[in-house]
């Protein structure tokens, strides 16, 4: 029975970015718990998808029956605005390579300017969605009005209070690389908050596509 | 403790605006246990605030039992048993038995795979403090407004109806919903943790097919935890959000339906309760092999079957459901899933059986709370499978008959298993025997007032007794059977006690115990007793399934068991640990951050709860400046390693 | 050593004696008490059906547990070792034909079982058909059941009269839905369940739920809400009471005789005073806003969810003080408690003697038999 003298701890074998610490499954640690993270996160958001789709349509039967200008869809939304803000979504997940391909390579100052487009990009986003909800609140749609009251803000509200969280994280990101703390050895973070911001938008996509494009009467 | 070199990490600290306190850097001593990071320390903490809420929990129990020892009774009034049942089966469920299943985990799991701790040991402290806020958050309700009273399941509509409809009394609705959603994301964290340790972090040589039944059940646990949560997250926010914000997800008049909530719920809760049994089993297919001296009975099988009911046990929820309308097709799915789901069930007892068969077998209080599991958890397994008849399923529903059968599976199941877990694992965990006579007592007092308590249950349920009642007529033929399960909870509860004075007894006068009392097979079974900080002094290195046990014994040509010479095996780990200067060794350092951080919870919880705007900002805040400090703080300070 | 050994065997033949009392003593009358709420007294086809459906599994479940509990105590006890014995034993890892086997086995007796278990889902689900039904509507409340007979529109509460041999249609709804600003009680998720004559079914506001009912035979077969709803979930009692056609047909006609004009006056005296039509109603084909209707409720063997027997001491304490006597709302004045159920009238003024008078007024007016309590209440 081998005993091989390898004095190593949890600390190193687990610090990411490392490529000489092993792990069995050749994953860094950080990186397979952010993967499983988002695994969860997608059942989540799932949750409310579904609850979306099985109550949609309802309203025409029950709380818009009878109503002179019933609060739906067809009426509130404005496809070609939420286009252009799903397309700025969709451009700060290309800002996002690029951050981490700058700081793979060594270029912090790429990596600031990338890190800040990112995060600049999920704000316009997050601001086109303010401006749609309050623009809706005007129009007299609110949680309680009818289902797709209910359904929408929350769906939506909790997307943007994700992608909110995620603009925090990348500017902690970038503050860091200002004050000189976020070293290339480090890249694998912001190849992590890369994955939570690509999942962040790719959740979006699923949304924009089952709430704003397919019609709905 | 300060040192020169200690006055020089100081001055080379990062800026005094992100380390507003020192680091600790302690790990003895009463104050280290709140700044711990050792998956061991954490592990007795999440073991000791489980079992104080057993007791709570088992307290709740014995005030119901006594309401109803007697018909039209008045020891408790409606609103109050609606509270104490609600509370019960929360208290068991989220502050019993997942806790203790972390408890295991925690300190076994590393042990098992030949770590030396968790992937993320902060994270790891993270989880515990959770719980334990989560827990008292909880229960302050009791004097905030009153205790959650929907039920532990939190059925909507009554559960999402606006307080001012008057439907359901007090805003315990409200603690319920934020403290449980409180309880699941530390659960996700612990879930994430156990996950990218086992995946990650196990010795050279222990490939997955070498790993102990235990570590492969919490593997499937600690997936299906990550998978359950999110679904009744959602449910729960919707229930709060129709409270609180007139949303309408289960508003009839606008459409909703309470059926989604339903379905949300039990999407999450079937794979809970394998999410709280598993471990059980887990315990039980290290404990025989131990106790009869051979190998578990078709090892392959007993994984895969664990991995199977993990699968299957999505495919089975609307069981929870058949009497709610879901028309004929669906229910016959279900119907069938759910008996499918009994074959790899089946199969682990026979394995089990066939474990102990052909042993030698050593009656001691952890085999016998084992055999015990086997039994009573067959018992309810049969119970769970006459629930897969459908249209008997209907007359079974909602009654006496299934409070049996999961007391019978959770109780004559899991919390036999986690009794048997501390008789088995007391001597590493503590360094001390637990006394085996009143070990003894106290399983015979569990086994008689189990069952006293819960067998009538299976009659009562057939001859027309509802559950969640807090009271029932005379003249229904139902009093004797109550009363002897009144009788029974009373003998479950001196049982109990048994254990306290044991564990009490033991602290000041057990015998101690060497690395090794009990012959076992597993890996923590190769170092001292209790475990040093760093665990093992050399990693080992993983031949054979139950490697520990092969470094004993081998086999001759007839497969029978053969002792190696003495000193194969445990002597040369005391050479090369002598010859390891344990300070050599690094181990992540101790730290408040996560306590912090998890404060944060309760405040953005009591926020929400009352609505109160300044709360819910000050603890965000909180929260941010918490996640910050242990962001910018390395898992291990770089002039840390003294072995401490 | 042997002493332990016996020690050991006592023990266990202890445990096991104990079991089987407990066991024994819910076998003793194999169908247990005659409560007329006992699944194992079915008194129509369909609880019929399922008896009979679970039955021969019970059986082969109660084998396999003996076998089970058994096989657990005998290897216990068969391979111990004896202190100081070093047993060398043989380290089996398994066996692939055992274990096939005891996968395919239990795989093979569930198939059995799932086949009748899908047939008699299926039987339970048809909708009965022809002349022969009776159709009601159940409407369930806090803390209480409405019935509505579709064809007369008799409105009746907690007591289901059906004739005995005539399948009954049930179609089970919530309360009717309130949308306007404020208003939030559409109810809750009931289940009806009378157990000797079917299973039970939810009651989900905002859905349509179907379950049928049959008696073989007159008599009276006791319900229960089984789904938690509230304060007084334990309190949500029912009847029903199947009856001869003749019987029931009698019955009938007497539900649907109205009020006379006089106790239609006093009614509405009484309601000038305490407002009891807001919520009640005295129209034997109007349901009641949100309580039960007082038409015929003399004629009703108990009242307030089942659970009071119509007398008068009884009526006269639930119109003064309905609170006290089942728990509905607490304090009104608590926001924090609920403000569903009858109110707690004393505390609004009334008196003891004007809630005495009031009780003999709906036991003399609206009774339509001579006999108080109804023949059908004594069985």
């Amino acid at each position: 029975m081998a005993q091989a003298v390898v004095t190593a701890g949890p600390g190193e074998l687990a610090h990411g970015g490392d490529p000489e610490h092993y792990t069995n499954t050749g994953v860094s640690n950080a990186k397979l718990a952010i993967w499983l993270f988002l695994s969860s996160e997608a059942l989540f958001f799932g949750a409310f998808i579904s609850t979306y789709f099985l109550y949609r349509g309802r309203d025409a039967q029950y709380l818009n029956k009878g109503v002179q200008n019933p609060l739906t869809p067809d009426r509130l939304f404005n496809i070609p605005f939420t286009s252009i803000t799903s397309f700025v979504l969709l451009m700060s997940s290309l800002t996002m390579v690029l951050a981490l391909a700058a700081i793979q390579r060594g270029d912090h100052r790429r990596l600031r300017i990338w890190l800040l487009a990112t995060a600049l990009f999920g704000l316009t986003f997050v601001g086109g969605q303010v401006f749609e909800f309050t623009e809706f609140y005007r129009h007299g749609l609110h949680l309680s009005t009818n289902m797709f009251g209910t359904t929408f803000y929350v769906l939506t509200g909790l997307h943007g209070a994700h992608v909110t969280m995620g603009i925090i994280w990348l500017l902690i990101l970038w503050g860091r690389s200002m004050g000189d703390r976020l070293p290339t050895e480090k890249h694998e973070a912001v190849e992590i908050a890369g994955l939570y911001w690509h999942f962040v938008d790719i959740v979006w996509i699923f949304i924009f596509t089952a709430v704003y494009l397919i019609p709905q009467h | 403790m300060t040192t020169v070199e200690d006055a020089h990490a100081l001055v080379k600290a990062p800026p005094l605006r992100t380390r507003l306190t020192q680091r600790p850097r302690t790990t003895t001593g009463p104050f280290s246990w709140i700044t711990t990071v050792d998956h061991k320390k954490i592990a007795i903490m999440y073991g000791a605030l489980a079992l104080f809420f057993f007791l709570v929990g088992g307290i709740e129990a014995l005030f119901i039992r006594l309401q109803l020892a007697q018909p039209n009774g008045t020891i408790l009034s409606a609103a109050r048993y609606n509270e104490f049942f609600t509370m019960h089966g929360t208290t068991m469920v989220f502050l019993m038995g997942m806790p203790l299943a972390a408890a295991f985990g925690n300190y076994l799991v590393p042990l098992m795979i030949g770590a030396r701790d968790v992937a993320f040991p902060r994270l790891n402290m993270l989880g515990f403090w959770i719980f334990a806020f989560g827990g008292i958050f909880i229960y302050s309700s009791f004097g905030l407004g009153g205790a959650p009273n929907g039920g532990w399941f939190g059925y909507a509509p009554l559960t999402s109806t606006p307080m001012s409809a008057g439907l359901l009394p007090g805003r315990g609705v409200d603690f319920w919903c934020v403290g449980l959603i409180m309880l699941g994301i530390g659960s996700v964290a612990t879930s994430v943790n156990f996950l990218v340790t086992i995946l990650n972090m196990r010795a050279p040589g222990m490939t997955m097919m070498r790993m102990p039944v235990f570590v492969w059940m919490m593997l499937v646990i600690a997936f299906l935890t990550l998978f359950a949560m999110p679904p009744v997250t959602a449910a729960l926010i919707m229930v709060f959000m129709d409270r609180n914000f007139h949303t309408n997800f289960f508003n009839a008049a606008a459409g909703g339906d309470p059926l989604v909530y339903q379905n949300l719920f039990w999407i999450f809760g079937h794979p809970e309760v394998y999410i709280l049994i598993l471990p059980g089993m887990g315990i039980v297919s290290e404990i025989l092999p131990v106790f009869s001296r051979k190998p578990l009975f078709g090892y392959s099988i007993v994984v895969f079957s664990g991995i199977a009911i993990g699968f299957l046990g999505w495919g089975v929820w609307a069981h929870h459901m058949f009497a709610s309308g879901l028309g004929p097709i669906a229910v016959s799915a279900f119907g069938l899933s759910t008996m499918l789901i009994a074959i790899p069930t089946g199969v682990k007892i026979f394995n089990w059986l066939g474990t102990v068969w052909g042993g030698a077998v050593r009656l001691r209080t952890p085999m016998l709370f084992a055999l015990g599991f086997i039994a009573q958890f067959t018992i309810g397994g049969l119970s769970g499978v006459m629930h897969s008849i459908v249209p008997s399923d209907t007359q079974q529903t909602d009654t006496y008959f299934v409070v049996a059968h999961f007391h019978y599976v959770l109780f004559g199941g899991l919390v036999f298993a986690i009794f048997g877990g501390f008789y088995y694992w007391w001597p590493k965990f503590f360094g001390k025997m637990l006394n085996e006579q009143m070990g003894k007592l106290n399983f015979w007092l569990l086994v008689i007032g189990f069952n006293l308590t819960f067998f009538p249950m299976h009659f009562l349920g057939f001859e027309g007794q509802p559950r969640r009642t807090y009271t029932y007529p005379s003249g229904m033929g139902w009093d004797t059977m109550n009363l002897l399960a009144t009788i029974g909870a009373f003998i479950i509860a001196l049982g109990v006690l048994v254990f306290l004075v044991n564990v009490i007894f033991t602290a000041r006068r057990g015998e101690p115990a060497p690395a090794d009392p009990w012959d076992a097979r597993t890996l923590e079974w190769s170092i001292p007793s209790p475990p040093p900080e760093y665990n093992f002094a050399t990693v080992p290195i993983v031949t054979h399934l139950d490697d520990y046990w092969h470094r004993k014994y081998t086999e001759d040509d007839e497969g029978r068991l053969v002792k190696l010479p003495a000193g194969a095996a445990i002597d040369t780990d005391a050479a090369t640990e002598a010859a390891v200067d344990p300070h050599s060794i690094h181990m992540p350092s101790p730290s408040y951050w996560p306590l912090v951080f998890a404060m944060a919870l309760p405040i953005i919880g009591y926020g929400f709860v009352f609505k109160n705007w300044y709360l819910l900002a000050l603890g965000v805040v909180w929260g941010f400046f918490g996640l910050n400090g242990w962001a910018y703080e390395p898992a291990t300070e770089p002039d840390a390693g003294e072995g401490h | 050593m042997l002493e332990r050994t016996n020690r050991v065997r006592r023990a266990a033949a202890t445990a096991a004696v104990a079991l089987a009392v407990v066991v024994l003593a819910g076998c003793g009358d194999k169908t247990g008490p005659n409560n007329k709420q006992n699944a194992l007294r079915p008194a129509g086809p369909y609880a019929h059906q399922i008896l009979n459906l679970f039955t021969p599994f019970f059986w082969v479940a109660v084998v396999i547990g003996v076998g089970v509990v058994g096989a657990t105590i005998y290897v216990a006890l068969r391979f111990r070792e004896k202190p100081g014995e070093e047993r060398a034993v043989k380290q089996t890892h398994g066996n692939v034909a055992l274990e096939i086997g005891w996968t395919i086995i239990p795989a093979l007796i569930l198939m059995v079982m799932a086949v009748p278990t899908v047939a008699t889902i299926f039987s339970l689900a048809k909708r009965p058909t022809g002349p022969n039904v009776v159709h009601v509507t159940v409407s369930a409340r806090q803390w209480w059941w409405q019935f509505t007979y579709d064809d007369t529109h008799i409105v009746t509460a907690n007591e289901l009269h059906i004739p005995v041999g005539q399948p009954v249609s049930l179609t089970l709804v919530g309360p009717p839905p309130c949308n306007s600003p404020g208003c939030y009680n559409n109810g809750v998720i009931h289940s009806f369940w009378v157990p000797e004559l079917n299973g039970k079914k939810d009651v989900v506001p905002g859905r349509t739920q179907f379950l049928k009912l049959k008696a073989d035979r007159p008599g009276t077969f006791l319900g229960q809400c089984a789904e938690y709803c509230g304060l007084s979930h334990a309190n949500m009692r029912l009847r029903v009471i199947a009856q001869t056609p003749a019987d029931y047909q009698a019955w009938v006609q007497r539900q649907l005789q109205p009020l006379s004009a006089a106790a239609l006056a006093q009614f509405s005296k009484y309601n000038q005073a305490w407002t009891c039509l807001a919520c009640h109603s005295d129209d034997p084909k109007t349901p009641g806003a949100i309580a039960p209707n007082l038409t015929h409720v003399a004629d009703r063997c108990m009242f307030a969810g089942d659970i009071f027997p119509t007398d008068e001491s009884h009526l006269t304490d639930w119109i003064y003080n309905a609170p006290s006597m089942k728990p509905m709302q607490e304090n009104p004045k608590n926001p924090l408690q609920p403000k569903v159920g009858m109110p707690n009238f004393s505390s609004v003024g009334m008196t003891k003697a004007q809630a005495n008078e009031i009780a003999k007024f709906l036991l003399s007016n609206t009774a339509t038999t001579d006999q108080q309590p109804p023949v059908e209440c004594r069985s």
